[in-house]
């Protein structure tokens, strides 16, 4: 099954250089433009997919915007006529951010909800919290959580992460820019827990093998309030102060940083998720301007935007600034988020090749998703192009480094793919089905 | 960093966090020495102190330093009703039996935060600081030339945070002249000493509870306003300041105010030095070491009145 769709003259490498100019015709072809097909092709009965949200907890911020840009995608999906001609139904359970709460969630949705799939989780401990029940209920499991847990084989074939790129690809196409840009001396702070293990022990390696090295690993557990005293342990020697944080007090990290330097200290290289949900004009943020972030989508509507990123801007309902359009104080999660949308559209891909029908094509449907290999940017991928490693069942795609000007995030440099290439760690597809 | 600047930092970190624990176990400690009741519930009076200030603030809108004020003003105030009324409503009607107050209070703790998810939000949510900048602050070395100064990197704190460190005392000083100067003072000893001869002397007790309830709450939510400038209005805020009020009640002594202050500091700094020498988690483990050593060896705490 593997590559059958781009066999031929079409090596993988072409495909990619090619998927730029591809994209427009992608975008035309992606969603045609029949309206409401009325179901044709099958049964009327809903696809029910079930989402794992994170309404309570420390990631509602994120959840919130994962559950908006789901109805969005699910609304386009189902204008369009839907998967295999019958409509998507969405089954969102919040699960508290709380791990033994996710895999609890993961039952309901397979026993109780009777929905087809399992999808939409982020945070790294409730996937590997939820992932080992949703194994052994055969339950296809699709996440959307960044983190190396999927492609590093400790989870199950029944998991699978098509929309977003994990940790470990990330930070390795990000440290040549890091080590030639900013400096080789690196002090890393993080969460501690799962996610932040991934930038600790990745990080270390691909700045390792740019000739650099970190002088110290700061973790802080993602339910802190006060962050000065942490600061106190960042080396004086230090040339880029590299911080990831997450959970509600973001912006009390990151005002108490600028307060700990003030003026003076290390450049400053951030993953966007410190910031996520934050406007970068509040108050007490003015020492960001000229430091880095990595996005995995641009937040700020960028210049050179293609119309498809337009269309998914317009859709999911944020302007120009990443916030809601409703509310200009309701900053979005952009970086992460788009990853629900592409998602969804994997799993859609999935069925249609698949012939899903219900349940009992489960199995059929992870094959199918395995099979995917190449993603071309357009409506249904608007973060750019993608290859699926099907082994591994994790993505690979274009990063994005950001500079704060003026108090708004400007591209500065977008990764290739294969920049984010490692060995495979795992082949699921031996485990059986 | 050097170890002198390093340890300067860790002090005034440690201040701040102390000066707002003080209050908020203070709370605590009204609360279980006039009434008896364990009060599960006050972490999340803390946490409505900290949404109530994001409220109002947001309502006033104007400047932040106006609407910090009305909110110092107001969400104590709020608080203090709230629960003056679940003290009317839930714990008088348990005869404030002290298992059934405790079982009374968790149920309170849950209610509180739910509803609170439910109207504010599951967001982190800042409140502006009336005024804050940083102020570097200088240290000292032998160099060639003799004793001179140079300032540190990192070595620093803000307008805001000294403020909230001189707040404190004030509050405290304010607090105590209340207990020992004043009729309601009087009145708040008298039940402290002995219900029964009190409601014998006509004292309205159950007023009186109703009364300390709320004005133990508050001190909790004045804690919070002070600290939400700070961090910021969570729902979730509230399990910390719990068990470290719990921890500094449990080694000052219930019921000693004396104790209670002392060792809020104590904790406080402690918490503050040790998360910066070593690791916060360390700074707990030896918190609640310290909690059940003063169980085994001293139970009725380091200040508490011995009783019989």
């Amino acid at each position: 099954m593997k590559k059958k769709s781009l066999s031929g003259a079409l090596t993988r490498r072409n495909v990619l250089k090619g998927a730029a100019a591809l994209g427009a015709a992608g975008a035309a072809t992606a969603l045609p433009g029949v309206a409401r097909m009325a179901w044709a092709g099958g049964s009327d009965q809903p696809i029910r997919i079930g989402f794992q949200v994170h309404r309570t907890g420390i990631g509602a911020t994120y959840g919130r915007w994962y559950e908006r840009v789901t109805n969005a995608a699910t609304r386009v999906i189902n204008e369009a006529g839907g998967i295999n001609g019958r409509p998507v139904e969405i089954i969102a359970e919040d699960d508290g951010t709380d791990p033994k709460r996710g895999a609890e969630v993961v039952e309901k949705f397979a026993n109780q909800h009777e929905c087809d799939i399992a999808y939409g989780t982020l945070f790294s401990h409730v996937v590997i919290g939820s992932a080992p029940r949703a194994g052994e209920l055969k339950i296809p499991y699709f996440v959307v959580s960044e983190g190396h847990h999927v492609a590093s084989g400790m989870l199950n074939r029944y998991t699978l992460q098509p929309g977003i790129t994990d940790v470990k690809s990330q930070v390795k196409a990000m440290a040549p820019f890091v080590a030639e840009n900013l400096g080789r001396k690196v002090t890393m702070i993080f969460p501690d827990f799962a996610f932040g293990h991934n930038h600790r022990d990745f990080f270390s390696e691909a700045i390792a093998a740019q000739g650099g090295e970190v002088l110290e690993k700061i973790a802080i557990p993602p339910t802190e309030t006060s962050f000065t005293k942490y600061f106190a342990r960042i080396p004086r020697d230090t040339e880029v102060l590299y911080h990831v944080m997450v959970g509600p007090s973001v912006l009390t990290f990151v005002k108490e940083m600028g307060e700990f330097f003030g003026g003076a200290g290390p450049a400053l290289f951030g993953f966007i998720d410190s910031l996520e949900g934050v406007d970068i004009a509040t108050p007490g943020l003015e020492f960001l301007e000229g430091s880095y972030f990595w996005e995995g989508m641009p937040r700020y509507a960028q210049p050179d935007d293609p119309d498809y990123v337009k269309y998914y801007r317009e859709q999911v309902g944020i302007d120009d600034n990443g916030a809601s359009v409703d509310d200009p104080k309701d900053v979005s999660t952009n970086a992460h988020m788009f990853a629900c949308w592409e998602t969804l559209f994997a799993i859609k891909k999935g069925m249609e090749d698949a012939g899903y029908r219900g349940p009992q094509d489960r199995a059929a449907l992870i094959e199918a998703v395995e099979a995917i290999d190449i993603m071309l940017p357009g409506r249904e991928h608007p973060q750019g192009a993608k290859v699926f490693n099907g082994k591994t069942h994790q993505v690979f795609g274009e990063q994005y480094i950001s500079r704060v000007k003026n108090a708004r995030l400007e591209v500065q440099h977008r990764t290739a793919i294969e920049e984010g290439f490692y060995p495979d760690e795992v082949d699921y597809t031996k485990q059986p089905l | 960093m050097e170890f002198g600047p390093h340890l300067m930092l860790a002090m005034l970190e440690g201040l701040v966090q102390a000066s707002v624990l003080t209050l908020t176990a203070l709370g605590l400690s009204l609360v279980f020495g006039v009434m008896r009741v364990v009060n599960v519930a006050h972490g999340e009076f803390f946490m409505l102190g900290a949404v109530f200030a994001w409220w109002i603030t947001q309502a006033i809108g104007a400047s932040p330093a106006l609407g910090f004020i009305a909110a110092l003003l107001l969400a104590p105030l709020l608080v203090g009703l709230i629960a003056a009324l679940s003290d009317w409503l839930v714990l008088r009607r348990v005869e404030y039996d002290p298992e059934r107050t405790i079982v009374a209070t968790i149920g309170l703790l849950y209610i509180i935060q739910q509803l609170t998810l439910m109207s504010f939000g599951p967001d982190a949510r800042p409140v502006p600081p009336p005024f804050n900048s940083r102020i570097a602050l200088p240290w000292f070395e032998w160099g060639e030339g003799g004793l001179s100064l140079y300032w540190p990197w990192g070595l620093s704190i803000t307008s805001y945070k000294l403020f909230v460190i001189l707040a404190a005392p004030v509050v405290l000083a304010a607090f105590w002249l209340v207990m020992a100067r004043t009729r309601l003072g009087l009145v708040l000893r008298a039940t402290r000493i002995d219900g029964e001869i009190a409601r014998a002397f006509a004292i309205p007790v159950e007023k009186v509870y109703a009364l300390v309830f709320g004005i133990g709450a508050a001190l909790a939510a004045l804690g919070a306003v002070l600290v939400v400038p700070i961090q910021q209005a969570h729902y979730l805020m509230g399990g910390d300041p719990l068990l470290l009020s719990f921890i500094v009640v449990i080694i000052g002594g219930l019921g000693s105010l004396r104790g209670t202050v002392l060792a809020a500091v104590l904790i406080g700094m402690s918490d503050g030095i040790i998360s910066v020498f070593f690791t916060p988690t360390l700074a707990k483990i030896i918190a609640t070491l310290l909690v059940a050593m003063v169980l085994v060896f001293r139970p009725e705490g380091l200040f508490g009145e011995r009783r019989a």
